[in-house]
């Protein structure tokens, strides 16, 4: 039972999509589609390490270190706009982020 | 043997807490099933060799990330029951979509291949064993990638600046301590000599 590099890519290749479906599903609910968002960047981690791994070059894991830091800079500015969002109107809706103009 | 045994282990841990993360009721649940998620994909890079990306997943994600959703989600006082409201026009376009997109990516995984002579042509090989994962990370990052790093740091400086001005806030009435106006206090600001006369008050 040799694990090859197909079986990591499958693995990222499911993370991503539940993360796209996540944002489907949980339509009105922008804390857990930021948290989707967070699982489609570690599935793009996944298929980094594991090319890294598999291709015998380290430069991947430098990518997935940078990734890992967008993603936490993004998840900071996100919360931080939900809570200023939620100051201001008192819920949290999807559909009331069309006012967030200038 | 146990290599494909542990793959299989973490790999259906992080397919399954994914899943509950986006179909949990409770946002506190989704947040703690995302904390399983990144612990167990990071068991994934430890198990392909990538020790020092697992361990800044572990701590960057669930020390730092989780745990801002997990503040996020408990301060905020939403009624989350009637954000579910709704969605299920949704799930079958959802699942269109992404069972296309699966398909698709895997079978472009059957069909793609490495091309001949890519192996000559890595940019820095990972050396087995000659030096730790770490090491050999930190010998990249330092050199080649120096302009990259601090601009990765610049972001997160960024981040943290934006995020400050956008939350904080200054709210009227309430009490602070202004010390160098109380350092600048005089004697005679603030104390008086009244002349009292007998048998009247002050």
């Amino acid at each position: 039972m040799e694990i090859t590099l197909f079986h990591y890519l499958t693995l990222a290749a499911i993370l991503f999509v539940i993360g796209v479906f996540g944002i489907f599903l949980n339509r009105k609910n922008i804390i857990v589609i930021l948290m989707s968002v967070e699982l489609m960047l570690l599935a793009v981690n996944i298929n980094f390490v594991a090319f890294s791994a598999y291709l015998g070059d380290l430069h991947g894991q430098v990518f997935a270190m940078f990734i890992l830091t967008v993603a936490a800079a993004e998840a900071a500015i996100g919360l931080a706009i939900l809570v200023t969002f939620f100051r201001n109107k008192g819920r949290i809706l999807v559909d009331d982020l069309s006012e967030l103009k200038g | 043997m146990i290599t494909g045994a542990v793959f299989y282990i973490f790999a259906s841990i992080v397919t399954a807490s994914a899943l509950l993360v986006i179909t949990a009721r409770n946002p506190v649940h989704s947040v703690l099933f995302l904390i399983l998620a990144f612990f167990n994909a990071s068991g994934l890079f430890i198990l392909l060799g990538a020790e020092f990306v697992g361990m800044i997943l572990a701590i960057v994600y669930v020390g730092a990330v989780a745990v801002l959703f997990l503040f996020v989600v408990m301060m905020l006082d939403v009624d989350f029951a009637g954000l579910r409201k709704g969605f299920l026009p949704y799930v079958p376009l959802g699942l269109i979509v992404g069972g296309i997109l699966l398909l698709e990516l895997i079978m472009l995984y059957f069909a793609w291949n490495t091309a001949q002579g890519a192996n000559l042509v890595l940019a820095s090989p990972i050396d087995g064993g000659a030096r730790s994962n770490t090491h050999a990370l930190g010998n990249i990052i330092y050199t080649d990638y120096i302009f990259p790093f601090q601009v990765s740091g610049l972001i997160l400086l960024v981040a943290m600046i934006g995020a400050i001005t956008l939350t904080l806030r200054h709210r009227p009435g309430v009490k602070k301590q202004n010390i160098s106006k109380q350092l600048r206090t005089q004697p005679s600001d603030v104390v008086e000599l009244v002349k009292v006369k007998n048998g009247a008050g002050v």
